[in-house]
Order: C-alpha cells, then sequence, then structure tokens
C-alpha cells in the first residue's frame, strides 16, 4: 500500500487540476484476473528499486471529453490527440507519483508512456501487487492499474534513504 | 486562455522566440498556446533530445522547453550538449518528474530553471520573465500580468 499511495495523491491532484473537476476514489481493487481495458489506454514502465508498469485507461467518450477539454477545442475519440492526451495525463500522473517516491529515497526511472492496445494486463502475482484504481470525475471514470514490485537488490539501499 | 502582458526581447522589441521540445505533441501543442499568450512565437519543436539539439543550431531561440522523459536522447543530456556548444542557451526544464536529484542534475548541466508538469500558465509566464532579465525583458502593458 506503501507503493499505491503516492499513486492516489497524484491522480487526485493532476486530474483535479487538469480537467478542472472534483475527484473521488471510486474504488480500490485488488486485481485477481488479469486487467480488461476500458478504452483508450497508456502504459508506463518503471525500472530501479521498484520495477513494473502502470496502465492509464478510460472510456473512449471520456478521454475524448478529457482532450477537448484539455485542448480547448471538441475532439473525436478517433482523433490522434486524443491518445496523446491519455499518455500525457498517465506521464503527469505517473511522474509525479514518482517524484513523491524517489524523495522518499526509491530511485526509479520512468520510461516514456506508450498506448496500451492489448486487451488484457498483468494480475496479482507472489511478488507483483496489481491494483486497480477507479476514479471519478465530473467528466466520466478513470482507472489505473497499477502492479509494481520491489526489486530486490535495491531494498536496503532506498531503505538506507529514507 | 488567460491573458498576459507580452513578454519582448529587449533589444528589438520582438517576440521572445521558443523552442518546444517534448515528445508529447499534445503537451508540445499546450505548451505552445501558452507562450503565445505570453506574446511568445513558436519558431520550433522537437520531439526528442537529439533533433533538439540540431533545431537549436538551425534556430537559436531566446527560449528552449525541454522535457526529461523521451526517446533516444533524454532532455538533461540534451541541454548539456546545447549549453556546451551555445553557453548563452536559455533552457527551462518542463518534466512531471521533479524529484530533487533530477532537478539538481538539469541545473548543474546548464539549464536555468525548472518548472513541474502539469504546467500552469501564471507560473511558466515568471519563470520566463526571470529567464528572459538577462536580456532586460519586460512586458509591455503595465497592470496585465500573471494572475491579471
Amino acid at each position: 500500500m506503501e507503493l499505491i499511495q503516492p499513486f492516489l495523491n497524484s491522480a487526485d491532484a493532476v486530474l483535479a487540476q487538469g480537467l478542472e473537476s472534483s475527484v473521488a476514489i471510486e474504488n480500490l481493487t485488488m486485481d485477481e484476473e488479469a486487467y480488461r481495458r476500458k478504452g483508450i489506454a497508456a502504459e508506463v514502465c518503471l525500472t530501479g528499486d521498484i520495477e513494473g508498469r502502470i496502465i492509464f485507461d478510460a472510456g473512449e467518450k471520456t478521454a475524448a471529453c478529457f482532450a477537448s477539454h484539455l485542448a480547448g477545442a471538441e475532439l473525436a475519440s478517433t482523433d490522434d490527440l486524443v491518445r496523446e492526451a491519455v499518455c500525457e495525463l498517465a506521464n503527469q500522473v505517473i511522474g509525479n507519483a514518482v517524484t513523491v517516491l524517489n524523495d522518499q529515497g526509491f530511485h526509479f526511472r520512468v520510461h516514456p508512456p506508450t498506448i496500451h492496445t492489448s486487451e488484457q494486463g498483468a494480475k496479482s502475482s507472489e511478488d507483483t501487487e496489481a491494483v486497480v484504481l477507479c476514479f471519478s470525475t465530473e467528466r466520466g471514470k478513470v482507472y489505473m492499474n497499477v502492479a509494481l514490485r520491489y526489486h530486490h537488490c535495491s531494498l536496503e539501499h532506498a531503505a538506507a534513504g529514507r | 486562455m488567460e491573458q498576459f502582458a507580452p513578454v519582448k526581447r529587449s533589444g528589438d522589441n520582438q517576440p521572445v522566440r521558443y523552442l518546444i521540445v517534448d515528445d508529447s505533441v499534445f503537451a508540445r501543442k499546450n505548451l505552445a498556446k501558452m507562450v503565445e499568450s505570453f506574446g511568445g512565437q513558436v519558431v520550433g519543436e522537437a520531439g526528442d533530445g537529439v533533433t533538439a539539439i540540431t533545431e537549436y543550431d538551425r534556430l537559436t531561440p531566446d527560449i528552449v522547453l525541454m522535457d526529461i522523459t523521451m526517446p533516444q536522447m533524454e532532455g538533461i543530456e540534451a541541454a548539456e550538449k546545447i549549453v556546451g556548444q551555445h553557453p548563452g542557451a536559455r533552457i527551462v526544464m518542463v518534466s512531471s518528474v521533479g524529484y530533487q536529484e533530477n532537478i539538481v542534475a538539469a541545473l548543474q548541466r546548464g539549464a536555468r530553471h525548472f518548472v513541474q508538469k502539469p504546467v500552469k500558465p501564471e507560473v511558466l509566464y515568471e519563470i520566463i520573465k526571470y529567464v528572459m532579465r538577462d536580456d532586460q525583458a519586460t512586458p509591455q502593458t503595465a497592470g496585465a500580468g500573471a494572475g491579471a
């Protein structure tokens, strides 16, 4: 859970600012089954003291609504800019969370977001926490599938840094 | 979008010329809209650090807005190379990843400032004015600055 909290806080802050909307955490569940993509999704990989990937996902209509608001112009869900907007929102939410975790002593490298086209994502395993977070905004719902695990060799270093 | 008093170059009173570097087209468009609201002119865009270097050589902009996490070459390395070739280059790092170590590394390698995404226009405006101070740039219209 200590890994998840910064993502909750960051999503809350970034979505509220970017979408000019109230944000509520609707649901937080351990993903026992493989994650199913809801619409337009971006994937960001992390490597370092903690490794894994995060999928940032919104239904097509919601994603178009987000992108239109951010761009200040009406965009269709088929517009490439909508995919770009989802990637950029993912980048901001995850980047801000990683900032907090780095300042706590963990060291990561964040890779550029890519469009997640697969229908399914990873589920929880023995060493990987896969959690699905659902945020409700006035412009629609956002889902984050966070699958992270500690990189065991780096744990002592991270703990010493805190 | 909020209107700001134009920041112009003191020497010739022309708009400040920007190079925007970000692998996200969406982020580049948003930053372009922001700097245009400051009275600036976007003279070029790049999606990675390697292109940023060649575009800087070609365009010699007044300010570079540079992302950090990008494919091919990351922003901090590109900033270091640009400043190595052009010591007067004004580079402002714009990234969602703003931990202390990253900020220090960017500043040590020649960046003038750092702003964390999501970017607030009024914050970027103040940074632009600060970074352009050695050009003695001043707002052209009194009383219409950030937050006006």
